[in-house]
């Protein structure tokens, strides 16, 4: 199969008043048609900035990125204006952390929502009202046609999501970027939202990015998995590689650093210190100071991310893989035996 | 071991008024209705509820920060309710809170060592120089550089921020210290630094902890005993590994299941409870049990009539529900008019 969207070696930097960040380094990875990407990673890690480098979304006036992103063949680093809103918001739509922010206050949802449709489509109003209902139904609001007439305040932070996720896929994608869809929400909300978007996958057949800092959010839904840290990937492979067979010291940490619901833990593992500064990254791995497993050449030369030999498990570090296999193994057995 | 918070029948009230010159009450938000609870010294009582359950606010009436409307509050073997501000002073150092938002709960004009020493200042404790030489001691406690002494807020990242938060509570020795959805704005890594430390802190201290969270693997991890709030009631409260193997009530089941488990073969294998809709108006809760409307066992004509109360149901457990979980025998928590509400 074909690569729905590829991205190739995309570097974003910004500049601000005390000087560059190079908040985006060199990150490549490419999701199927109809498949799930979880990227994963801290605040500051980059994983937004890559998806919003990838939509176009970033303030030209400051920001300049270099690398390649193809939307089914189609350019989209440095692709014009025009372009880009023939793709966004039709076959790429994204998805964003707090819908209270992201729809406008003082229009209905109803208006909202038939502006997407309008801006992108040759119909009538009473055509794109009637897909509006449409819409509202796929995501299971109740009373879709009175509802259109409310103002997004009148709406319970779930519902609102799920407007927004009407409004993302009411042309049709065939990519949706969701970027923390479920992190301002409870968690009974969250696995009603996370139900949802993987019914309408089901019925669709959208791709998903879905960019989250919880595990357990990728682990359930995603199909691939990019671990993210300092700008850069340092992780990359199918979820069940690295959740069974991590391969990378900070993925070790992450799984470890997790309180579980399912197990009896004393002591979390913590990750000492802070994460790096993205102005002024550490020489060689970005990890470096904050790895139990540091060596020498750790603290000049940054590892190149490269196959697991025989897998198709990317990762980012010099140890040698015998240790990655010991170590990762003995996390593994930590994590998910103590859950037993 | 005794207790060393009672809290007994607490409600807060919010009033909702009309009127500018005559203020009219013409409804009430019920935040916290009708609770009762024990805190046991050096122990961690969990709260766990969704957003609008009313934790906070009961959090706020335990330290008097806010007046119950009704009930009974007791420190220390001391009826605290209705001490005034005055009497309260001596108190409050007894009971610290730490807050959620580590960027907002620190002044961002004052240095470090002022935000740290602020309440052995309040409390008129030691000389200027002994009080430099505590909050060097408690910087060094919580892991951070006494050298930091003079340095602003900003100059800390989030983490590091709610030490200098957990110094704060620390610095005069209180009994209680209140943790108010202290790790929910900082990231998995560096909330597992704090998670460890708060830990450490009560062995080395023997501190109890009221941990409030919405994120139930922290309340399990932290925690010895927790209870489940809903709409401003307890629904269940019982022990961290009892609750987590057996929930009793309908909200506690739906709750762990919603939780999503970072292994993908059995995160995948498991069903959610999918609860229908939202959180009711706390307004106008629903009659009977607050959680009927969305509750997959609701039985007709009694869950939606009768409010079930918060009854003993095994030693050290509680709950409130007319037809609990499978495995559990409703007859249990079946009670006679008139009998009495058990505390524990």
């Amino acid at each position: 199969m074909t690569a729905l969207l590829e991205v190739e070696n995309l570097r974003t930097r910004f500049r601000t008043d005390d000087g560059f960040v190079q908040a985006v380094d060199g990150v490549s990875f490419a999701i199927e048609p109809g498949s799930t990407l979880g990227i994963v990673g801290e605040s500051g890690s980059g994983k937004s900035v890559t998806c919003l480098t990838v939509m176009g979304l970033n303030d030209t006036r400051n920001t300049t990125s270099e690398g390649s992103a193809r939307f089914d063949g189609i350019e989209l680093i440095g692709a014009g204006r025009d372009q880009l809103n023939k793709l966004r918001g039709t076959r790429m739509a994204m998805i964003f952390q707090d819908p209270m922010t992201s729809l406008n206050p003082v229009k209905t949802i109803g208006w909202q929502l038939e502006e997407a449709v309008l801006a992108h489509q040759d119909v009538t109003r009473k055509e794109a009202r009637a897909r509006s209902v449409a819409a509202l139904g796929d995501v299971r609001i109740p009373r879709a046609e009175a509802r259109l007439r409310d103002y997004p305040h009148q709406f319970s932070g779930g519902m609102r999501q799920r407007v927004m996720i009407a409004m993302a896929l009411i042309n049709g994608p065939d990519l949706i970027i969701a970027d923390e869809p479920t992190t301002a929400l409870d968690v009974t909300t969250q696995a009603q939202i996370l139900a949802l978007m993987n019914g309408l996958q089901e019925e669709h057949g959208m791709a998903i990015i879905m960019i989250t800092h919880d595990l357990g959010v990728v682990a359930e839904v995603a199909d691939d998995v990019v671990v993210m840290y300092g700008g850069q990937i340092v992780e990359q492979a199918p979820v069940g590689e690295v959740f069974y067979r991590p391969r990378h010291p900070y993925t070790w940490g992450l799984l470890g650093s997790l309180p579980r619901l399912d197990a009896e833990v004393d002591r979390l593992v913590q990750i000492p210190g802070q994460p790096p500064s993205l102005m002024r990254p550490p020489d060689g791995c970005r990890f470096h100071p904050r790895c139990a497993y540091t060596m020498d050449i750790c603290r000049t030369q940054l590892p190149v991310l490269e196959t697991s030999p025989g897998t198709d498990h990317l990762q980012r570090c010099w140890l040698d893989d015998e240790t990655k296999r010991r170590e990762g193994t003995k996390i593994i057995e930590m994590v998910h035996q103590a859950a037993s | 071991m005794s207790d060393l918070l009672v809290v007994e029948n607490v409600k807060k009230y919010f009033p909702i008024t009309r009127g500018i010159v005559f203020q009219k009450e013409v409804a009430a938000v019920k935040a916290v209705d009708d609770v009762s609870f024990t805190v046991k010294r050096g122990e961690t009582l969990g709260i766990v509820g969704e957003s609008g359950c009313g934790k906070s606010t009961l959090a706020r009436c335990i330290l008097r920060l806010l007046d119950p409307t009704a009930g009974r509050i007791i420190f220390d073997d001391r009826d605290i309710t209705s001490l005034k501000r005055s009497e309260m002073r001596p108190i409050r150092r007894e009971m610290m809170m730490v807050f959620q938002d580590p960027y907002a709960s620190l002044n961002p004009r004052k240095r470090v060592g002022f935000i740290v020493s602020e309440p052995l200042e309040v409390a008129k404790l030691g000389t200027a120089a002994e009080r430099k030489r505590r909050v060097q001691e408690l910087l060094e406690v919580v892991g951070l550089n006494p050298e930091h002494y003079n340095r602003f807020p900003h100059e800390f990242s989030g983490g590091q921020r709610q030490r200098i938060g957990v110094a704060r509570a620390l610095a005069v020795n209180p009994k209680l210290i209140v943790c108010d959805e202290p790790v929910s704005a900082l990231d998995v890594s560096v909330q597992a630094q704090i998670l460890n430390l708060l830990r450490d802190l009560q062995g080395e201290f023997g501190l109890t902890y009221v941990f409030i969270a919405h994120d139930l693997n922290v309340v399990r991890h932290i925690s010895d005993r927790v209870m489940v709030m809903y709409l401003g009631k307890i629904v269940e409260q019982a022990s961290d590994r009892d609750l987590y193997r057996q929930p009793y009530h309908p909200y506690t089941g739906a709750l762990l299941s919603a939780v999503p488990i970072p292994n993908p073969e059995l995160g995948r294998k498991r069903k959610p409870i999918l609860l229908e809709g939202d959180v009711p108006n706390p307004i106008n809760p629903p009659e009977g049990c607050r959680f009927h409307p969305r509750c997959p066992s609701a039985i007709a004509g009694t869950c939606d009539v009768i409010e079930p109360p918060l009854v003993e149901i095994r030693p050290g457990r509680r709950g409130a529900c007319h037809n609990p979980l499978p495995g559990w025998d409703a007859s249990a928590a079946r009670h006679e008019p008139g009998s009495t509400v058990a505390t524990g």
